[in-house]
């Protein structure tokens, strides 16, 4: 499987990633560089396996649904770019 | 014999005596870095003033008898660890003005054990890399030299920053973390000891997240012996972090000196790969006389999908990676590209803080996640990773602990094997296999090759044995007697 220089766009699209028109080619020669180094795994017979999602040997943990922090807008708000007040602020999206 | 010469273990029965002064130790080392680090590039911010004020309270409680083993040692802090109040860029551009309100957990534990932090160590971009190329902060030089050239070596990554500043004693030890090798790859290029606890060991909480199913933090040192007093801090259960192991943490350091006798060590035919470099082939075979001279039995064993690793890590890495930088979106934190609209803002803040290899591995994530290609890219991927860990559980029903090489090569030079994203991965191809299956493994230095270059062999062990992993790396150490030195370095 190769992508081709939509495909590319698409997908840099949907990673909210602008690409030039100039870097498209490059991209897609990567890109198709790496997909074609993981094409091996077609060989590996996986029938009847299992996914392995993560790296832990055991069940997610669970925890009481309780309040365990919050009063801290000013720490959360202290990186923001824009604020207004007690809100992030971003450029305006409903007309 | 300079201060620079005492590893932490010696430095902190010092501080104790009373011989030398956490104050005195932190200032060698502060202007050891305002010396060496505009060359070498290791750290990305230093904090002298900070690092002065924890060694005056290292010093007293020093004099209240109340240190431990850690107090008024000089560490890195690689630069994706949260340090509240310090910036922590993550060695991307996106994060150039973050300064974390919180703390991580690991570096919490490690300030609580009293420990003095010099500054935030350099990485490659996300920790996405084996040489600390990317890096948005510049590359970083590896102190080591061929023998008889000024070449500039990479460090490796993407822990670069931290095994240099440790190997050019910019530091006592460091925090690293290894997503698929980035702290035992480094180690070995550096000539330092570096441990992957078991997946679970140490809390994630504050780590800036790469791929949340395979990062760990860990300890890079000059010996096995430090590696173990950072470990025993860093480690422990916590509920900040869903995946973190609630289990006991044994004390590390009483596992160096166990010896091997009768254990079983396994030999992976599957690692002696064709076309790997003669002189690492030979100093896996010394390793193996080393252990066998010491009492431990060896046994070939097979991990037969470890071919597979390298293709199942750069699809799990990728996809995980692009769901957790999502979050860079110039909003909430971080640098902010203006745009036309909202949309137009997110892809021109993610196209300018973003470096190449941070966009290629999302766009590659991103793909094997998109509709249509989930089943046969990522599913698929997932499977042959549990393959990969029914190796490893097979493998430990013979055998105590695995060696392998850590590398497949010692220090490459800036510049080399960059042409194309698949071979500066095949850097991992050792390492990657063990954060797959999420069990611990530990970078020993071994040996130096013709050129003068620091080797490394890899302890690999069961899940939550890291004490036969430091035991068997012990071994190797007090086998092969390794004492070179960099060429750049304090002195």
């Amino acid at each position: 499987m190769s992508l081709d220089a939509a495909t590319v766009r698409r997908i840099a699209k949907l990673a909210r990633i602008r690409v030039d028109d100039a870097e498209v080619e490059t991209l897609r020669t990567e890109l198709n560089a790496i997909l074609g180094y993981v094409e091996q795994l077609g060989e590996v017979d996986v029938e009847g396996v299992e996914p392995l999602s993560g790296g832990a040997q055991m069940a997610l943990r669970q925890r009481a649904d309780v309040v365990t922090d919050g009063e801290i807008a000013e720490k959360i708000l202290a990186n923001a770019p824009d604020r207004n007040e007690n809100f992030f602020a971003v450029p305006k999206v409903v007309e | 014999m300079s201060i620079f010469d005492l590893t932490i273990a010696e430095a902190g029965k010092k501080l104790a005596a009373k011989e030398i002064s956490a104050v005195e130790l932190t200032s060698a080392y502060n202007d050891a870095v305002t010396a060496l680090n505009p060359r070498l590039n290791a750290y990305i911010t230093v904090t002298p003033e900070l690092a002065l004020t924890q060694a005056k309270a290292a010093d007293a409680r020093i004099a209240a008898g109340q240190a431990g083993p850690l107090t008024g040692i000089p560490l890195a802090m690689k630069d994706l660890f949260c340090t509240e109040g310090v910036r922590t860029t993550a060695a991307s551009k996106i994060l150039e003005p973050f300064i974390p309100p919180y703390e991580s957990t690991v570096s919490a534990q490690l300030l609580a054990a009293g420990a003095v932090i010099l500054g935030k160590a350099n990485l490659d971009e996300f920790a996405m890399g084996s040489s600390n190329i990317t890096s948005g902060y510049g590359p970083v030089e590896n102190p080591w030299k061929r023998n008889g050239s000024d070449a500039k070596l990479v460090p490796g990554g993407s822990s670069g920053g931290s095994a240099a500043a440790v190997s050019a004693r910019l530091a006592l030890g460091a925090t690293g973390t290894d997503t698929g090798g980035s702290i035992r790859q480094p180690a070995a290029f550096t000539g330092l000891a570096g441990i992957k606890p078991t997946y679970g060991r140490c809390s994630r909480y504050g780590i800036v997240a790469f791929a949340s199913s395979l990062d760990q933090a860990e300890p890079m040192a000059r010996n096995v012996e430090d590696c173990a007093i950072l470990l025993n801090a860093m480690a422990g259960f916590d509920t900040k972090d869903s995946t973190s192991a609630e289990r006991a943490v044994p004390d590390f350091t009483k596992a160096l000196t166990k010896g091997v006798k009768g254990l079983r060590i396994g030999i992976p035919a599957e690692y002696r790969l064709e076309g790997t470099n003669p002189e690492i082939l030979a100093l896996w075979d010394k390793g193996i006389e080393w252990l066998k001279a010491q009492g431990a039995e060896i046994v070939e064993i097979s991990l037969p999908h470890t071919k597979y690793g390298l293709a199942v890590y750069y699809i799990v890495a990728p996809a995980e990676a692009s769901s957790n930088l999502a979050r860079y979106d110039g909003v909430r934190f971080g640098a902010r590209v203006d745009g036309v609209d909202l949309i137009d803002m997110y892809e021109r803040t993610r196209a300018a803080g973003f470096g190449t290899e941070v966009k290629r591995r999302i766009m590659i994530g991103t793909y094997v996640l998109s509709h249509g290609y989930y089943d046969a890219y990522y599913l698929k991927a997932q499977k042959v990773r549990n393959l990969i860990l029914r190796d490893f559980t097979n493998a430990f029903d013979k055998v105590d602990a695995i060696l392998t090489p850590t590398a497949p090569s010692a220090a490459f030079g800036l510049g080399e094997k960059m042409d194309d994203p698949v071979t500066m991965y095949l850097n991992d191809v050792f390492t990657v296999p063990a954060s797959l299956a999420g069990v611990p493994a530990m970078s020993v230095p071994a040996g130096l090759n013709a050129e003068g270059l620091p080797l490394g062999l890899q302890v690999i062990g069961k899940h939550f044995d890291e004490e036969t992993v430091f035991a068997v790396s012990a071994a190797i150490e007090r086998a092969a007697g390794f004492s070179a030195l960099p060429d750049v370095r304090a002195k």
